[in-house]
Parts: C-alpha cells; structure tokens; sequence
C-alpha cells in the first residue's frame, strides 16, 4: 500500500486522509487545533461547494467548513492512493 | 420537561417518604429563578457549543434560558440560582467555546470567568457522542481549575448511535466526577446535583488530570515566570496558567499582565510592579 502526500485543498471526495503538519502559525493555528485538527486527526470532504470554495470537512464527529487558503496549509496523507 | 414533576416544594414531601424514590431526591432542589441574592456557592457551566449546555440551566435554575441550535446563541454570560440541600448557589452558563485559548469575545468571557471569577466549582457539559472534540475543553478547564464535574450530556443520543461511554474510567482518569446525562429528558440531573454538592463542599476531593510538559527548559521558564507573576499580582490564583499562556505568545494574556488588569480582575492589583514583570518575560523570550 502506498501513501500519497498532499494538501487537504487537493483532497478529492471519498478517501480518508489524516493531518501530518499544519503550516499554520499563531492564533489560526491555535484555532485549527481547538476544532480538532493537529497531526493524526482523520479528515475527509464532507461537502463539495459547487462554487470551489469553501469545502466542509468532517473531522472528529463534526463537520468544518474551510476556505481554500486555510485547507492549502494543511498537510495530509491518504492511504491507497 | 420530565424535570418539572421531581421539582415540589420540600414541605409537601413527609421525611418518612422512601428515600430512593426521585420523586423525594427531587424535592431537594428549589429553582430560584433569577434570585440570587446571598449565595454560598457560585457554579460555572461551560461547554462546547451545541451540548446542551443552557438545557442543564433551565433545568436547575427553572429559568428559561434560550435554547437553540445555532453558534453563538449565549453570548453574555446568564445568570440564575438554586437551592440545593440548605445550600444557595448561583449558576452562571457560560457561552459554548471550543476552547478557551483562541481569542473570541465568547472565549475570553469563559475564560476570564472560570480563572478570574474563581467559582466554586466549574460544571464542563460534554457530548457523549463527540466525546474526542470536547474533551480538549475539559482538560484546558482542567489545567485551570481543580474543582471540575463533568456533565456527559447527550447518553440518550450516544446509545441511539451504539456508542457506549464507560464513565467510570472517563472520572478516573480526568481525576473528577463524571456524570451520565439526558438533561432534555431530566435524566442525571440529580446526580450532577449531587456531584456538584460534594465538589463544592470539599466532600468528594478531586485530583484533576493535568498535561505533564515534561521538558526541562519548558517548565524552568514557566517556574521563573511564576514566581515574577506571584510576586507582582499576589494572590493571583493561577499563576502558572498564566506563566504557560505568556510563554504561547497570547496577546490578551499579554496586554492583561502589562497594563495591569489582570490583578483588576482578582482585586489585587499592584500596577506599578506590572512593568517590571514585561521586562522580565522579554527576557526570557
């Protein structure tokens, strides 16, 4: 099995992917982690916005709606792949 | 509300009453309403949004506080009392936070309240159904406070969906008393009475779990940081809080310590050692 790293704006609709690094800083980081996405967290799309942006995300029992600057920043891999 | 039928007046119900019937455990508590004049104790009710937070307020203060399912719903803190035993305590729902370290209004009101408002005892309402995202809350009350009860709302909900929470083992390893909710159907109510009675009265001692750091150089700056926080805001009653928040770069922490008014905020204020202790910490940064 192969692991494909990317970021979590590429993550396309259905695999499950989890958070390896947040490029983020300071209180957008901070915020990040309080919803629960820190390294480990498995995350998949939600919801797809016919408009691109934001996409909702489901993460830890709850869903969290991210734009594409804050999911860019975000550094995941998928199983598979 | 099922809760309404258990809540008489105490003098309706004979002492000779069986006493493991709810209809007398019930008769225990009072609603006051927004009376809440002479109180003993004083109870925090935090939480995430969405856990059913403002339902427990209603329930015991027979209030009606606002429910609804949408963010932001308790921006201001509500107040309101109770009597429970020959106790008056009065009740403040905070407004449901994620967190307590991000810096929105409704996070810096339940933060400031639970460090600065020194409750008695602080109530953390979790969802038993996304037990993993609101246990970050619980333990950041935790590393604040150490007179916690946990209200595991939302059993009905959790069972509905097959999960089964083991309480037992959550109360062991938080250190604090955990209680198994259905607070829309008044379920657990008397007990998180009860819990919150033997917290408040020192009966039931909790040994609240706390992040062990562990780095050497990390826990040596906190600890020459509280020493300078203690020695400028005395009697500040969380200190190394404080110590750890200044050292994570938080600007309100920050503005709070160097303009004084975070010893406004416990009544001690000494404003002119405030600007001795901003030098100190740009040193240690």
């Amino acid at each position: 099995m192969t692991t494909m790293t990317t970021t979590l704006d590429q993550l396309p609709t259905g695999p499950r992917a989890r958070v390896t690094t947040l490029q983020l800083t300071g209180a957008e980081r901070r915020r990040m982690m309080d919803l629960g996405i820190l390294p480990g967290a498995a995350i998949e799309v939600a919801l797809e916005n016919p408009l691109g942006d934001p996409t909702a995300y489901r993460v830890r029992g709850a869903v969290i709606a991210l734009r594409r600057e804050q999911a860019r920043q975000i550094h995941v891999e998928v199983e598979g792949g | 509300m099922t809760v309404d039928n258990l809540v008489s007046n105490p003098a309706a119900h004979p002492a000779s009453a069986c006493a493991a019937c709810p209809m007398y455990n019930g008769a225990q508590l009072t609603r006051l309403g927004i009376n809440m004049t002479d109180w003993d104790f004083v109870v925090a009710l935090a939480g995430n949004p969405n856990t059913g937070k403002s339902t427990v307020f209603n329930a015991l203060t027979g209030l009606r506080q606002h429910t609804g399912n949408w963010p932001g719903k308790t921006v201001v803190r509500a107040e309101g009392g109770f009597l429970y035993g020959d106790k008056r305590y009065k009740l403040v729902d905070l407004p449901g936070t994620y967190s307590l370290l991000s810096t929105s209004a409704d996070e810096e009101v339940a933060r400031d309240f639970i460090l600065f408002g020194q409750p008695t005892v602080t109530v953390v309402i979790v969802d038993a159904t996304r037990l993993e995202r609101n246990l970050n809350l619980a333990l950041q009350v935790l590393e604040i406070t150490d007179r916690v009860v946990v209200g595991l709302n939302l059993m009905d909900e959790a069972k509905r969906h097959g999960l089964q929470v083991d309480e037992r083992r959550l109360a062991r390893d938080l250190g604090v008393p955990v209680v198994p909710m259905a607070a829309r159907q008044g379920e657990g109510v008397q007990a998180l009475l009860k819990a919150i009675d033997e917290v408040a009265s020192g009966v039931f001692v909790t040994q609240p779990r706390r992040v062990n750091h562990r780095d050497p150089q990390l826990e040596g700056a906190v600890s020459q940081l509280v020493r300078q926080i203690e020695f400028a805001f005395p009697g500040l009653p969380n200190a190394r809080w404080v110590a750890l928040r200044l050292l994570d770069d938080d600007e309100s922490i920050e503005r709070a310590v160097s303009d004084g008014t975070l010893g406004q905020l416990t009544q001690t204020l000494t404003p002119q050692t405030a600007p001795a202790i901003r030098l100190e910490l740009e040193a240690v940064n």
